[in-house]
């Protein structure tokens, strides 16, 4: 009688310890993933600034002066090319840089939250001297500004 | 589990600059070895933010962000003490989180 309980005992325990341990792992994959954003694959992978663009929904993106696309004329290293994008214009939701002549033409893509001001700031490579494109949605609709990078020494494998 | 990133926050009239200094190889999947042969891609491909518990900023990478990415982004918002902390994922599903106290 007393194995049987005992047993019994175990066997809960090792139920709630089960349920326990499920939650906790279900928690530590999901969690996370939960914070991030989805990373579209067809947009990174489009080998021309027309496939990422159509991968991102773009549908006619107009030049705007609100957006300012800061990077310097020449880039002495493509490896190492520091861009930064600040849009003013309203309800400004994504910025994205883009380099038009690499093998994918999309390089990041921000998400602007309203906790986030829409002044973004990273390094991107570029293979060669190439048009470099802040694209930013704002109120749902797309609107860019375009710098042109000349690069001295290439960042894709030299 | 990743290298350290290096996180810089600091409040100044109700803007929190944020400064991050991430640790990655970023490998394009164009690069040839020095025998010829191509290093498969491996970068990080989604970066996220939270100031204290909320997510204030979400990013997703290509391969062409720069090998040890640098990455500055202003939150409205947040003071002296608050914590923010940045995550990433990688394209092998490895990740690293690590934290700053604002300043």
């Amino acid at each position: 009688m007393n194995v049987v309980r005992s047993l019994h005992t175990r066997r809960r325990m090792l139920a709630i310890g089960c349920r326990f341990g499920v939650a906790a792992a279900l928690g530590g994959l999901f969690a996370p993933r939960l914070a991030f954003a989805d990373w579209n694959k067809t947009a990174f992978e489009g080998k021309t600034l027309a496939e990422a663009y159509e991968a991102l929904g773009v549908d006619g993106a107009r030049e705007s002066s609100d957006i300012q696309l800061m990077a310097s004329d020449i880039a002495e290293n493509g490896a190492v090319v520091p861009v930064q994008a600040i849009s003013n214009l309203n309800n400004t939701t994504q910025i994205a840089f883009l380099v038009e002549k690499n093998p994918n033409a999309l390089t990041a893509l921000f998400t602007i939250g309203p906790d986030l001001v829409a002044d973004v700031t990273t390094r991107i490579k570029m293979g060669e001297t190439s048009n470099v494109i802040a694209l930013v949605k704002a109120d749902g609709k797309f609107y860019t500004a375009t710098k042109e990078i000349k690069v001295t020494i290439g960042g894709c494998g030299g | 589990m990743g290298n350290p990133m290096k996180i810089r926050a600091v409040s100044k009239n109700g803007i929190t600059e944020v400064k991050v200094l991430m640790n990655h190889e970023m490998e394009t999947g164009f690069r040839k070895d020095d025998s010829g042969n191509l290093v498969p891609a491996w970068f990080i491909r989604e970066v996220s933010a939270k100031l204290n518990d909320k997510v204030v900023m979400q990013a997703a990478w290509g391969p062409s962000v720069s090998k040890n990415p640098y990455l500055a982004f202003k939150i409205k918002g947040g003071q002296a003490g608050d914590k923010v902390t940045v995550s990433w994922i990688d394209s092998k599903g490895d990740t690293r989180s690590d934290d700053a106290t604002v300043t």
